[in-house]
């Protein structure tokens, strides 16, 4: 394992023995250590309730909102310990997209792109909204498709466009990393293409984590795969080395479908 | 074998279709009979208040007795109206919404983001049996509190606050249930973009629930408009139209039972019922628009 670590240069991330857990006899992440390079989509793998969750939510720090839950370890962004950054500021930098796409209901498109800002009191010059939002919205080719209806309710999408929306509303920060739970498992077939193409657009200018269920998924967008097994990271490494020639045997059995 | 299979096949068939109109027949038949005091209600009221309603029932004051014996002598519709009612109910209410609405609001918000706590469970408890309270209970407690120690004599204030003790329940329990509704995934987004909490309350949450808090507020106030016992302890009536917050000031319930009291009066007692009444179904009507709005 820590082998691969190094072998990963200049990493925009780094996770360091990192422990989470919601209660005290049992953790749901133990000791995992990691680094994330920069512009390639790394995906996260394993059966359910293995803490692939629970992992990417250390990343922008959300468990921070649970007094529970305990973390232990360091993760660095750009080598600056993310412990040390405000939570606004971190997630500027790390934005996140959930497994249901969540525009807030309230908001039009075009308020919904600029959410970030808008709520934590951000003040931009109208053109600036403007620009930003019409880029955001272009970069998840989303623009066309809206243009012409930018104040109405976002929750008026269809469920990909949401979750494009959703996609662009982490952009609009242009955050460094972008983390997606499960972002396609909600959605069918036709709007899950979409939004995979759009990933592999998107690592030119982002970093890319995503949690998938779905391992032909990881295979096709990922450039490098985690595979964690009861809260343990037991294999990282190039996509196509895991698929073709896992190390570990239970990374084999899962690849091969043997649990899930 | 095959024939009687067929048979018997049909006789099922013809069994549940049966079955199907008993039951639609009986729902029908109970549906009926629980609106039909309601539709009795309005027919009462209609035909026997119709003919007290005109300009002056919503322009004038009351009529004193006399004036009602003469009119009811000639066979004639009793002169003036409820104006001092309608505006003391108006003021009134609108003075308990003044209290009851921030601070119902406020102790349902704090329930929902302290939900799991132990003294939030305390609050709910307590906010349930002051729910349980009943009314002249609430109107001898404002009579202490205000009517003895603040207004010194019987107040629209001392209404208010009767009533205001009436609507904060409701209020805070329908802004918890519609906080708890909205899906956790919205929260979430929020946090995510680095929003503090307070903010994710102020920006997020109040607007995603602002109908179902607006819903709870106006149920709230159909609930207490047609309160009579608190009023008595408190309000105590007027035959004047009062805005003094320190006056007695008369309400539209107040009235009713006056008109009650006074064998001259009778006839008012259905227009203002009336009245009522469609002040009531007016509100909850606006509430379930709202929320057919809403989903
Ligand atoms: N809020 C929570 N409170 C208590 N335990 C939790 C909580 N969230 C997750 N867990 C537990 O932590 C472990 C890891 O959960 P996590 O959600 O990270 O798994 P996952 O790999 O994302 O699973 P899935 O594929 O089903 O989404 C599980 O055993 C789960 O039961
Ligand atoms: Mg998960």
């Amino acid at each position: 394992m820590s082998e691969l670590i190094k072998q990963i240069s200049d990493p925009v991330l780094e996770i360091r023995d990192l422990s989470v857990s919601y209660n005290k006899d049992k953790s749901a992440v133990t000791a995992v250590s990691a680094g994330i390079k920069k512009n390639r989509v790394t995906a996260i793998m394993g059966p359910s309730g293995c803490g692939k969750s629970t992992l990417l939510r250390a990343i922008n720090r959300m468990h921070d909102l649970y007094p529970n839950v305990e973390t232990v370890g360091d993760i660095f962004l750009n080598g600056e310990d993310t412990a040390d950054m405000s939570t606004m500021m971190l997630r500027r930098k790390i934005g996140m997209v959930f497994q249901r796409p969540n525009p807030f209901p309230t908001m039009s498109i075009h308020d919904n792109v600029i959410a970030g800002y808008k709520l934590n009191g951000i003040r931009l010059q109208k053109s600036d909204k403007n620009d930003i939002v019409e880029k955001s919205l272009r970069d998840v080719a989303l623009w066309d498709e809206v243009k012409d209806s930018l104040i109405k309710k976002g929750t008026f999408l269809s469920g990909g466009q949401q979750q494009r929306l959703c996609i662009a509303r982490a952009l609009a920060f242009k955050p460094d990393v972008i983390l997606l739970d499960e972002p396609t498992s909600a959605l069918d077939p036709v709007a899950t293409k979409k939004v995979e193409e759009l990933l592999m657009q998107l690592k030119k200018d982002y970093t890319i984590v995503m949690v998938t269920h779905n391992m032909a998924q990881a295979a096709r967008i990922s450039d490098f795969s985690m595979f964690m097994y009861l809260g343990e990271l037991i294999e990282y490494g190039k996509t196509k080395d895991m698929f073709i020639k896992p190390i570990d045997t239970r990374t084999e059995e899962y690849l091969t479908g043997k649990f899930s | 074998m095959a024939f009687a299979k067929q048979i018997s096949g049909e006789g099922a068939l013809k069994r549940r279709v049966v079955k199907n109109r008993l039951f639609a027949g009986s729902v029908i038949f109970f549906s009926m009979l629980t609106i039909s005091p309601i539709l009795l209600i309005v027919y009462k009221l209609v035909a026997k208040g119709y003919r007290q309603i005109n300009i002056d029932f919503f322009t004038k004051k009351a009529p004193d007795t006399y004036e009602a014996m003469v009119a009811v002598g000639a066979g004639e519709v009793i002169p003036g109206g409820i104006l001092n009612g309608i505006a003391g109910t108006l003021y009134m209410v609108f003075i308990a919404s003044l209290i009851a609405i921030p601070v119902g609001l406020l102790i349902g918000i704090f329930l929902y983001d302290q939900q799991s706590k132990r003294y939030a469970g305390v609050v709910r408890d307590v906010v349930d049996i002051l729910q349980g309270v009943p009314s002249i209970v609430l109107g001898l407690i404002a009579y202490f509190w205000v009517v003895k120690n603040i207004t010194n004599g019987f107040s629209a204030l001392a209404g208010s606050t009767a009533l205001a003790i009436m609507m904060m329940p409701l209020i805070i329990r329908s802004t918890e249930e519609t906080l708890k509704m909205i899906p956790e995934t919205i929260i979430e987004a929020g946090f995510a973009l680095g929003v503090p909490y307070h903010k994710i309350i102020l920006r997020v949450l109040i607007p995603s629930g602002f109908s179902g808090l607006l819903t709870g507020i106006l149920l709230a106030i159909s609930r207490i408009i047609g309160e009579t016992a608190p009023l008595m302890l408190t309000a105590l009536g007027s035959m004047q139209v009062n805005f003094q917050i320190d006056k007695p000031t008369s309400a539209i319930p107040l009235l009713i039972w006056e008109f009650y009291n006074d064998p001259n009066m009778v006839d008012l007692i259905w227009s203002s019922s009336l009245l009522l009444m469609m002040m009531v179904l007016l509100l909850n009507l606006l509430s379930r628009q709202i929320i057919a709005r809403r989903s």
